[in-house]
């Protein structure tokens, strides 16, 4: 989603990273491409104006560090800037010490709200509640027909009747009770902030049933209009979160910036794709990164905490710049690697990786044909591809079920690798590009390392990997 | 294949030096979140009291007669406004004003790129002493002008065949914006001028979307053609097509699911949609895209993704009566030359008028 801003920020600091320092000059220009990307992604812009002060009085003040390049230390003000923008932690939901615990979904037309309900009722669940939704929206034609439909859908019960929408959510929140359900989700119809009658409307509903929770459900598509809207609902309604929704799209969700800036509440919860289980909650610091092209370093490190040996990464990692890496290390690897989840996932979470790769489709029945192939091989073979004749391909493709060109394909590539890979340290191009193996350069890097561990250095080590 | 290998060397190098990282960032990790050891209790669907469909109809399908884009637009006013009057009310024209002008025209979501060309302009008029540089009326005055020359030569009317087949529009467009609103609105204006209509409910994926549109149809007095959910879109087009035809019916209006300009297979659908709806003897004249003001930026993605995709020939600029300017449409005539063809201002059955730009750019102004 944040692609887009990612690119642009790329731009500037490839710029930057061949400067030695950072001058008054350098940051005057600096400041004002991080503005236009930034008003491009949809900020607000005095939110942007707000950012690019502090920005500028960080990198012009006297804190910056030696040990950092030019590049490091404007990411570094850049990303923690945004992610003190973004907001701390993520919203953590208690409950109601008298059950049910309400949430109140309100919003633009079309913002989502109806699917958002039905999401949110799902994620309720998954924590081991019992929820429960009203489907107070009785404006657009069909909306109830659809929370109905998404209900049966999660199995979740919908409540609502042609009356009117405080008189539903009166008499929905009795339901909920009496069905000894300890959440309910209040669907509410769409409306303008400017439009005074419907403001008054969901207002009353609010009172009604006295949210623990009221969400505001924004697009993350909108433009500039999305603080003037959010600050008019939470005049009326007393914000409590948001929900970005329709995040799978390429929108740069400079509106989630935005209004978190102004209305000062977390963003809670983002939708992230048409089925009822995309839906996760929001992380700022992980997002920031993520705007920053850092990927979310964070989820893949915690997923790869759980799931990899980091002992023989390690070795793998040696042999790899040795040129020792044998095919027997490849099978490894790529085995602790599937254990992670789909390899698509897996690319677009790693920094570095240029955009094109990143949207990519990585074929994960190719792991397999892979996997195939190496286990066809003696160990002999493995340990020293450059025995391989055209008989022994032969039998290869036959014993794993593919084709000598596969074959050859995969020993083509991974003998490309290997030549890519040896002397290519993690820090070594890091450091602005420094010639690979200089003694300074890795000891400017591992200093580097003790200080606080950039992600990005080392991913920019991976450029050369393409 | 070559992705995967490269995948595993990139793992390897970011795991080796992510050990470290994991450790000098982990007290930064957020608390995962509670997860209750308690698997979900399975849930009956308790049973519902019954509630037939809701018909509101306060605010639909009243007072019919044009609503002035700039009445509707008059309960937005003043955002903008104290920009321009503030460049209005300076003595000369400086810096400072170019800066104003230009807080006004990103505010309307009109885009850094269109600003800054449509700025450019003004600024060499003034160089060039087609403007003065002491009478900031005219200066706004040219401005008005330059973004209402942008929008030049587009007609605020939809075609329609010239042939017997039933003439098909076709509306594409992200999700939520407004796509089926849109089309109940028009079967209205399109049967009071005595046509025709039928309704082709193709959007089969979102729930409830045919229930929805069938309820247009009911208000509006169109025929409507439906499949079951989870149909094929392009195969409910084809049968309304049929169904038109047979009954001499004169137009097609064919809703599409939303659907993000990102999602490469359902771009591909929309493709088939296209194609299907071609198919003679229907004659596809319009395909609209449905575009919601308060889109940002992102808008003049979706409308090239689309265009490039199904060949848009217009754009349905929708919500326009919220507090939101929908400049972006500025940004795609400039980058896509797309015209502009109709605006919804408002949720009655007839808030839905002809792209007129004089009133356009001057409601932007405030």
């Amino acid at each position: 989603m944040f692609d887009t801003l990612t690119d642009r920020f790329d731009a500037i600091f490839t710029r930057l990273r061949g400067r030695g320092r950072l001058g008054d000059a350098e940051v005057v220009e600096v400041l004002r491409e991080i503005r236009v990307a930034l008003l491009e992604a949809d900020v607000n812009l005095a939110v942007a104006r707000d950012l690019i002060e502090r920005i500028r009085a960080r990198c012009t003040g006297a804190e910056l560090a030696r040990y950092l390049t030019p590049a490091q230390q404007v990411i570094k003000v850049v990303n923690e800037e945004l992610t003190a923008t973004l907001g701390g932690e993520a919203l953590k939901i208690s409950y109601a010490s008298k059950p049910p615990t309400v949430v109140l979904l309100a919003g633009l037309q079309g913002s989502g709200k109806t699917t958002a309900s039905a999401k949110l009722a799902r994620w309720f669940r998954q924590q081991g509640r019992h929820p429960y939704l009203i489907g107070a929206d009785l404006q657009r034609p069909a909306a109830v027909e659809q929370l109905r439909v998404l209900g049966a859908e999660i199995g979740v019960g919908v409540f609502s009747e042609p009356t009117d929408p405080v008189a539903v959510a009166r008499h929905g929140l009795l339901e909920a009770e009496r069905l000894g359900r300890d959440v309910v989700i209040v669907d509410t119809a769409g409306r303008l902030a400017i439009d005074q009658e419907l403001m008054d409307e969901v207002r009353c509903v609010s009172a009604t049933v006295h949210p623990n929770y009221t969400f505001f459900v924004v697009d993350a598509m909108t433009g500039q209009d999305a603080v003037r809207t959010a600050e008019a609902f939470h005049q009326a309604l007393q914000l409590d979160g948001i929900i970005l929704t329709k995040v799978d799209g390429d929108a740069r969700g400079g509106a989630a910036l935005s209004v978190k800036q102004v209305v000062g509440r977390p963003i809670a919860f983002l939708s992230t794709g048409e089925r009822v289980a995309d839906f996760e909650t929001f992380h700022p610091d992980r997002l920031a990164s993520r705007i920053l092209g850092m990927g979310d370093v964070l989820s893949l490190i915690e997923k790869a905490e759980r799931e990899y040996d980091g002992e023989t990464a390690g070795q793998a990692f040696e042999r790899l710049q040795a040129g020792t890496f044998t095919l027997d290390d490849f099978l490894d690897q790529l085995r602790q690697l599937k254990k992670m989840g789909p390899l698509t996932g897996l690319l677009s979470l790693m920094p570095g990786v240029p955009k094109e790769m990143r949207d990519a489709k990585v074929d994960d029945r190719d792991v397999g044909k892979i996997e195939a192939i190496i286990c066809s091989m003696t160990p002999l073979e493995r340990s020293d591809p450059t025995v391989l004749d055209g008989a022994r391909r032969l039998r290869i493709a036959h014993g794993s079920g593919t084709s000598p060109t596969e074959v050859n394909n995969l020993l083509r590539q991974f003998r490309e690798m290997q030549k890519m890979m040896r002397g290519v340290g993690p820090m070594a191009k890091l450091a602005g590009g420094g010639r690979p193996g200089k003694p300074s350069k890795s000891s400017k890097g591992n200093r580097k390392k003790a200080k606080g561990g950039r992600v990005t250095p080392s991913s920019r080590g991976l450029g050369p990997a393409r | 294949m070559t992705l995967v290998i490269v995948l595993v060397a990139l793992a390897v190098v970011l795991l080796a030096s992510g050990g470290l990282v994991a450790g000098t960032r982990r007290h930064r990790r957020s608390p995962a979140l509670p997860t209750d050891g308690a698997a979900p209790q399975p849930f009956t669907v308790p049973p519902v009291s019954a509630a037939p469909q809701p018909e509101t109809s306060q605010v639909l399908g009243e007072q019919p007669g044009r609503p002035v884009l700039r009445d509707r637009l008059g309960r937005a006013r003043g955002l903008l406004t104290g920009y321009f009057d503030q460049v209005r009310g300076r003595k000369g024209i400086d810096e400072a004003t170019f800066e104003e002008l230009e807080e006004a025209l990103i505010l309307a979501d009109v885009g850094v790129t269109t600003t800054a060309r449509v700025l450019g302009d003004l600024r060499a008029k003034l160089s060039t002493g087609v403007l003065s540089a002491t009478d900031p009326p005219a200066l706004l005055q040219a401005l008005q002008d330059d973004l209402i020359s942008m929008f030049d030569g587009d007609v605020g009317s939809l075609g329609f065949a010239d042939g017997d087949g039933p003439t098909v529009w076709l509306f594409v467009g992200v999700n939520g914006v407004g796509k089926t609103t849109t089309i109940g609105k028009l079967a209205l204006r399109e049967v009071q001028a005595g046509r025709g209509v039928v309704l082709a409910a193709a959007d089969t994926f979102r729930a409830a979307a045919g229930e929805q549109l069938e309820s247009w149809a009911e208000r509006a007095g169109a025929r409507i053609v439906r499949g079951s959910d989870g149909a094929d879109p392009s195969s409910v087009i084809f049968d309304a097509v049929q169904h038109a035809a047979s009954r001499g019916a004169g137009l097609v209006l064919a809703d599409t699911a939303g659907r993000l300009h990102t999602k490469v297979n359902l771009m591909e659908e929309l493709r088939k949609v296209r194609r299907v709806a071609e198919r003679p003897p229907g004659q596809l004249t319009e395909v609209l895209l449905v575009l919601d003001a308060t889109t940002g930026q992102n808008g003049v993605v979706q409308a090239r993704q689309f265009a490039e995709a199904v060949g848009v020939t217009g754009i349905v600029l929708t919500k326009l009566d919220g507090t939101a300017k929908g400049g972006v449409v500025l940004a795609i005539r400039s980058e896509l030359g797309l015209p502009i063809k109709l605006v919804g201002v408002g949720e009655g059955l007839a808030d839905l008028v002809p792209f007129d730009p004089a009133e356009f750019v001057s409601a932007l102004f405030g």
